[in-house]
């Protein structure tokens, strides 16, 4: 159970505060209200480019990254499809160095040309380490572009391609603050060696003057649902063929997203999970292969991958994994099975926890999902799913129409 | 009115007390060692057997670490999907890893599951069969890896490095090839386990929110066996590599391993004496300015002021033996020569200029700070513990360190750039 106290600035600001005076240090976690599904379709990865501008100074402090390590802290930042987060570690006697740089740089950014210049490039740099320079590099981004045909998932949080990124200019920066970077888009969350009071008391005097601005009401278009089965087939110069395939699951909130959780870990989660026995140890048709889920808010996608053994036909390997999914659908789900799973769950929850800056970091999402008590019911929703559950869920999901598959063939 | 333009009052984290906490030792009844934190709120601890089977024991290459990977995969009782079920079934992780000199196999599990885990762990360091079906999967899943590595500039590049720098015979520079993966028979395998697991010199690390019996329940599934404490290995080698060693001058390497790379990874290195030397402390501060963390120079002036790349880094390889300091980035293809430029202009201030003091007190308190929360929680207290004593180093080592950076001074820190880093020193590899 994580204990929290929140209370709301006049401005809009949720404050949520996580004590824990077994550590010396103390937490800051801010998140925005802002991922890659709020870009224009023609300006993608702008969210993610805007992260690297908010360490280029900001109103009235000319570098966030000095004062911090001044006061012995560090600090990083991470972008999704959904959000923006920010977070850093300090001594806890120092926590008001923290309140003072995040309170400035929601205040108000610097806008230097210089930094949107140098970041630009960076996160060319970045583009080009993880999705470019890379065998399959691209695979992640052409499956979006394969399952998604309207809602925004359809582009990586990184962007569509290094062009958008190449063309943003200032004015673009200062609209996208404007609009999304205002305390009633955000959450904060302090955690660690502090007090309720204290940080009551720091709260309104760094983050209560900041105007509130507008909420940000967002709109984004509802993928359709899908009714026929997407094939693409990708030639690159990798050494293996690649499998791809992708199943359209439910929002994040939704009871169901609990129940496509779990399946995943019953199909590709660790050594004695179905699809590596079968197709890896048993088979040997696959040399790898795994089974995950987008994690997204709005309705993601069960994913399953693997890299094929040399000489194994595409056709077959895909067949195969079809086989073992009708299996899992007819055979059903033994006790055990789903209580190995839910173990798995539970034990995961528990080393997630041990870190004050990962309990932050928690706190502030399912703030953000609507309710920062999720992250104690959590598991509550997991201990719920039932052996049937799994198998009509699993019906609905790993519909031939509901599929997206890539080829992905090693030239020559 | 609120003054933003004022930083807030800070304690410099030089003021801060750091303690580290001691270690509760027990030996079991064969002789082997346990060290163990207990600390924590949650209820889970982790458990780490080191044994001393890494491939600097190894007589053929890649022998080591298939053993050590292949210790789950099958004892004369489970299969490997059995093994792998029971620890999955209590929510636990049971992993392995293979370093240099030292192997691992370590569990991470809710306390409460202890007593059901322990036994299938001590089954699988005395009992594993190595079947040929399982080393034969093995071979040819690590070979399709190694074909997808070998596409990657900076895997290729860090294979290389290594093997200049130590010889390609050492263990420290030897790399696998998809041949090596070839030849690897079960005899050999299971030599290697007889003699540096079943046999083995052994040295346990525990640490969580530990049961009131856990030195029983430990006792009762390792005390037994035939494993040797590991101060009776004596590889007293750790204290022959202080000496600074000869560096391989005007080595320039430039290589193209895809003609349709976007990116350079780009190493430039020198040999360094390992912790042992006087001077290894002080130059991890160094290090720190130079290419340490976010704020160093070397980030500073090649991603902030450039946007040469995503990330530099320097750091010093973390070996018991002989060890390297090390520069690495990956840098658009276009712009790996003026990054390299870079570098070593950024050397030249370094022996040329002293840091000022607010930039050095800068990197004090970040460094104190960074201490302060690595020595939050069990797992971390006992990482550094094991590092400690894995080097043969003491706890006043650790309390050295701290001296080091709240004292350290400027002209010290100019006189170990003068002395270590000396552009004639390093070798240069760029892999495209």
């Amino acid at each position: 159970m994580i204990l929290y106290e929140k209370f709301t600035l006049s401005n809009g600001l949720s404050v949520i505060v996580h004590e824990d005076k077994s550590t010396p240090m103390a937490v800051i976690d801010v998140i925005y209200d802002v991922g890659a599904r709020d870009e224009n379709p023609g300006k993608t990865g702008f969210a993610h480019l805007f992260e690297h501008l908010m360490f280029g100074g900001s109103i009235n402090i000319p570098d966030y990254d000095e004062p911090l390590q001044m006061a012995g802290g560090e600090n990083n930042a991470f972008t999704t499809n959904d959000l923006t987060n920010y977070y850093c570690q300090l001594p806890a006697e120092n926590i008001e160095t923290a309140f003072w740089l995040e309170s400035d740089r929601m205040l108000s950014l610097a806008f230097s040309e210089k930094s949107l210049d140098v970041q630009r490039k960076v996160v060319c740099e970045e583009f080009k380490e993880h999705y470019i320079n890379k065998p399959y590099g691209d695979a992640s981004s052409k499956m979006r572009e394969l399952a998604y045909t309207t809602h925004p998932y359809r582009w990586m949080t990184i962007g569509k391609e290094l062009k958008h990124v190449e063309d943003v200019v200032l004015q673009d920066v200062k609209n996208f603050f404007a609009k999304h970077y205002t305390p009633a888009n955000a959450v904060l969350v302090v955690a660690g060696n502090i007090t309720v009071e204290q940080v009551k008391r720091l709260a309104e005097k760094w983050f209560g003057p900041i105007p509130a601005g507008e909420k940000y009401d967002r709109n984004v278009q509802v993928e359709p649902t899908q009714t026929a089965p997407r094939l693409l087939e990708v030639n690159a110069k990798v050494p293996l063929n690649a499998l791809y395939k992708t199943w359209h699951i439910y929002p994040r909130l939704d009871k169901r997203y609990y129940v496509c959780d779990l399946m995943t870990e019953i199909l590709g989660g660790s050594g004695s999970s179905r699809l590596f026995q079968a197709l890896v140890k048993e088979k040997k048709l696959f040399s790898n292969i795994e089974c995950s889920h987008y994690g997204s808010t709005d309705a993601g996608l069960l994913s399953i991958e693997g890299k094929l053994v040399e000489g194994v036909d595409m056709k077959l390997a895909d067949a195969a994994v079809l086989e073992e999914i009708q299996r899992l659908l007819d055979g059903g789900i033994t006790d055990d099975e789903l209580q190995k799973v839910k173990n798995k769950t539970e034990s995961m929850l528990a080393f997630e926890d041990m870190s004050v800056m990962s309990r932050a970091t928690s706190l502030a999402m399912y703030e953000l999902l609507g309710d920062a008590n999720l992250m104690n019911t959590e598991l509550e929703r997991y201990q719920a799913v039932t052996a049937e559950e799994l198998i009509a869920e699993g019906r609905i999901v790993f519909d031939d129409n509901n599929s997206n598959t890539i080829y992905y063939f090693a030239e020559n | 009115m609120l003054n933003r333009t004022k930083a807030p009052h800070i304690k410099d984290a030089i003021e801060f007390d750091l303690h580290l906490k001691p270690y509760d030792k027990f030996v079991l009844d064969n002789g082997v060692e346990v060290f163990a934190i207990n600390a924590g709120a949650q209820e889970v601890l982790q458990i780490e057997l080191v044994f001393f089977a890494g491939n600097s024991y190894e007589t053929q290459h890649t022998v080591a670490a298939a053993t050590n990977h292949l210790l789950k995969n099958g004892t004369s009782t489970k299969s490997a999907f059995q093994i792998n079920e029971h620890f999955d079934y209590y929510g636990a992780y049971c992993t392995r890893a293979c370093y240099n000199e030292t192997a691992t196999v370590s569990l991470h599990t809710l306390s409460k599951h202890l007593p059901v885990l322990l036994p299938v762990m001590k089954e699988i360091i005395t009992d594993a069969v190595f079947s040929e079906e399982e080393l034969a999967t093995f071979k040819q899943n690590s070979k399709q890896k190694l074909s997808v590595n070998l596409k990657k500039c900076d895997f290729v590049a860090n294979r290389l490095i290594d093997a200049y720098l130590y010889g390609e015979q050492h263990p420290y520079g030897k790399y696998t090839k998809a041949e090596d993966y070839d030849v690897l028979n079960t005899d050999a395998l299971k030599k290697h386990f007889q003699q540096y697991y079943v046999q083995g010199y052994c040295v346990i690390f525990v640490a969580g929110k530990l049961p009131d019996d856990i030195e029983h329940q430990i006792n009762k599934n390792f005390g037994t066996l035939t494993l040797k404490n590991h101060t009776g290995l004596n590889t007293g080698n750790e204290k022959s590599f202080n000496e600074v060693p000869e560096p391989v001058t005007g080595s320039k390497k430039r290589i193209v391993n895809d003609e349709t790379g976007l990116q350079g990874a780009i190493r430039i290195t020198r040999p360094f004496p390992n912790r042992h030397h006087p001077d290894f402390q002080k130059v991890m501060v160094l290090n720190t300015v130079f290419g340490g963390f976010f704020g160093s120079r070397l980030m500073a002036n090649i991603r902030e002021e450039k946007g040469y790349t995503y990330g530099i880094h320097s750091y010093v390889q973390n070996h018991l033996g002989p060890t390297a300091w090390m520069i690495s980035t990956e840098a658009g293809k276009d712009v790996c020569e003026a990054a390299i430029q870079e570098i070593y202009k950024e050397m030249k201030v370094l022996r040329e200029e002293l840091i000022d003091e607010e930039e050095l007190l800068l990197v004090r308190n970040y460094l104190i700070g960074i201490i302060l929360g690595d020595l939050d929680g069990p797992f971390h207290i006992i990482g550094r513990w094991k590092s400690i004593l894995l080097n043969n180093l003491d706890e006043q080592y650790f309390y050295d360190s701290i001296q080091t950076i709240k004292n350290i001074s400027a002209e010290e820190l100019r006189e170990l750039a003068v002395k270590y880093l000396q552009p004639e020193a390093f070798q240069e590899l760029v892999v495209i």
